[in-house]
């Protein structure tokens, strides 16, 4: 896949903090329930395009096909978090009664994992209404653009063979037991597993993220026409390569990849919606 | 804590105890053994079989076996977790021997001194002497020669017995294998018509019981003997933390998944030495199964799913008819998916639309 190199080293590595945390620090005083302490390091990823193997299963004369790849166009600076959501991080939702406890007990300055679909739309939500700005999920689209060259997408098996649906189970089996992962488990501090190229940390470390896009069967016709039908009971996490889960599961080790390697752990980051807000709390702290 | 010193305190006196049940030594047929042809074999690690006739060429001989006892942690899942294991010959399972009906197997068990504990081996296809358990205990430093007259065909577990209560603990720590007596004239069919395998594959499942700390971790010990009474507890309470084929989950997966092509027939063993297990191969069937794993009965035909008992070791024989990833697994999917006892086969060849096709893909609900 190709990013325009305009946008690998036009990224803002913005160390933007979020919220009355700022003045927080100035005044003093540390309760939460007064001035929200979530504090995000942001990168802000410049508008472009780029190509983009969809998510989801297609289908082409009734035989499975390779993901199309499709022209991505992102349109407005894209602010994403830096780091993916930490433990401490979701520990104050968790102390606020609003999300439930992660599924792991690892606490401290490494990514929140043992979190569900569910779990991270409840933090996103939570975020939100405590900083009275918009946190929400990527999509698909987003996150691979923010992941730059370590996006990988599904583990492919090539056209289908009509004569023979198992070519292609076997391809696709023999190419990811060929890239040799080995499972690694424990996660890691935040930043464990460098930036990559846009300054966004730890992508396809071994925290896969969840997206907002559904998963989905396309069928495509010879003309091109295409029909979808989306689950949105499974949504597409991503990560060291693509995978599609279940909204509950918690451990991806249980909950998808019938055949392969699954994740290793279930952790997320957001997308913060652009509204000024960045800037005045970059002013605040004399970064601009 | 039993410490390393008091285990193998512990292990010997039992052990002491179990021997004097035990008979003498065996030496009634030695004489009618001596002109006997000789082969000395060298074991393989599973899931692989060393090379063997499936038609035996020949007189009886005495076949010789030398396995080395390896106490070394193992990582038994993906999450690293960590098993004080005790092995024959360094694999879980031990290697499987192949010997045929009426032949000697002839095995030197070593015991090296850098292991803590005493160790014996118990062949559920000897007769006499424990096994021979009763005739093989050996401390650290020591080896010991035992033969055995297989006088029945099949397949069957053996594993270590040095005594009460180490005997769960050992075999919980990894320590089985299987013995496979072959008929002389080879495996027959139901109505009694040879059949032949072009693969074979060992599988052997373990159900391990690692102690767990406060926070519900697994714990690691520093040695075997440390563990004890931690495992012990949890060894008491009958539900394994894992159920794995060949010592770890995903052991036969990905790179090390077990492959065959259509056409050809694979004979797959399994043995459980501690535990009932219901293998069954996702996909396909057992076109001849013996259950009990004893080949003078007749093989089941057809089978879907087949049992094997706690203490023995079955064979099921399977002609591959379709390419693709089969999953091989203990069908308590709960053992299979959760505790870790799912194997893979990647099959090559030529798919056969008559047995099975996709008449339309997935689409929306017709209205």
């Amino acid at each position: 896949m190709s990013f325009d190199p305009v946008f690998t080293f036009g990224t803002i590595a913005a160390a933007a903090l979020i919220g009355l945390g700022v003045s927080n620090a100035i005044d003093g005083t540390s309760s939460w329930s007064r001035a929200p302490a979530a504090v995000a390091e942001l990168v802000t990823l410049k508008p472009g395009s780029f190509e983009h193997p969809q998510p989801g299963e297609f289908l082409r004369d009734n035989h499975p096909v390779p993901a199309p790849v499709t022209k991505e166009t992102i349109d407005t600076p894209l602010e994403i978090m830096k780091f993916q959501v930490t433990a401490s991080d979701y520990d104050r939702c968790v102390s606020d009664g609003v999300c439930k406890p992660a599924g792991s007990s690892i606490v401290g300055n490494v990514p929140a994992t043992g979190v569900s679909f569910l779990d991270a739309q409840a933090y996103a939500n939570w975020l939100s209404a405590k900083t009275d700005d918009t946190w929400r999920l990527p999509t698909d689209v987003e996150w691979a653009y923010a992941a730059g060259e370590r996006f990988r997408a599904d583990i492919e098996g090539g056209d289908g063979d009509p004569a023979n649906p198992a070519r292609r189970w076997l391809t696709q089996y023999r190419n990811e037991s060929a890239l040799g992962r080995k499972a690694d488990p424990e996660p890691r501090p935040a930043g464990a597993f460098g930036t990559n190229s846009k300054g966004v940390a730890d992508i396809a470390g071994n925290v896969w993220e969840w997206t907002s896009t559904c998963y989905g069967h396309v069928t495509m016709t010879s003309d091109g026409v295409a029909r979808s039908l989306s689950n949105c009971g499974v949504h597409v996490v991503e990560g060291f390569h693509r995978t599609y889960m279940s909204n509950f599961i918690r451990d991806g080790k249980s909950g998808g990849c019938a055949v392969g390697t699954p994740p290793d752990n279930l952790g997320f980051r957001l997308i913060h919606e652009h509204g000024g807000f960045v800037q005045a709390a970059l002013r605040r702290l004399g970064l601009t | 804590m039993l410490t390393r010193r008091e285990a193998l305190l512990g292990s010997v006196l039992t052990a002491a105890a179990v021997a004097t049940i035990g008979s003498g030594p065996v030496m009634a047929a030695a004489k009618d053994v001596t002109g006997l042809p000789r082969e000395k074999v060298t074991l393989v690690a599973p899931p692989f079989v060393h090379a063997h006739d499936q038609v035996a060429k020949g007189g009886p001989k005495v076949v010789e076996f030398t396995m080395t006892i390896e106490e070394k942690p193992l990582v038994i899942d993906a999450d690293g977790t960590q098993l004080n294991a005790m092995t024959y010959n360094g694999s879980i399972p031990g290697p499987l021997m192949v010997v045929h009906e009426g032949d000697y197997l002839e095995l030197t068990l070593i015991n090296p001194d850098s292991n803590t504990l005493a160790h014996n081996i118990d062949f559920h296809a000897a007769t006499g002497g424990l096994g021979g358990g009763a005739l093989t205990l050996i401390n650290p430093g020591e080896q010991v020669t035992l033969r055995f007259k297989a006088t029945r065909s099949g397949t069957f577990v053996y594993h270590c017995a040095p005594g009460g209560a180490m005997i769960p603990w050992h075999v919980v720590s990894g320590m089985s294998g299987a013995v496979m007596v072959l008929p002389r004239d080879a495996l027959k069919d139901d109505k009694g018509k040879p059949v032949r395998y072009e693969r074979i594959y060992y599988v052997g499942e373990n159900d391990f019981y690692i102690p767990r700390d406060e926070q519900g971790k697994f714990k690691q010990y520093d040695s075997a003997g440390d563990n004890y009474d931690d495992t012990a507890k949890v060894m008491r309470g009958l539900i394994p933390t894992h159920v794995v084929f060949n010592g770890k989950a995903g052991s036969l997966t990905g790179e090390n998944a077990m492959k065959a092509k259509v056409g050809e027939t694979v004979l797959i063993v399994h043995s459980q030495a501690n535990r009932d297990t219901r293998p069954h191969l996702i996909g396909g069937h057992g076109d001849f199964v013996w259950e009990g794993g004893k080949f003078a009965n007749p093989p089941a035909k057809d089978m879907e799913t087949w049992f094997i008992r706690g203490g023995s070791a079955g064979a099921a024989l399977y002609t591959f008819r379709q390419p693709g990833v089969y999953a091989y697994i203990n069908h308590n999917l709960i053992e299979a998916v959760e505790l870790g006892a799912t194997a893979h086969f990647t099959v090559d060849g030529t798919w056969d639309d008559d047995l099975m096709m996709q008449v339309e893909a997935p689409k929306a609900i017709a209205s």
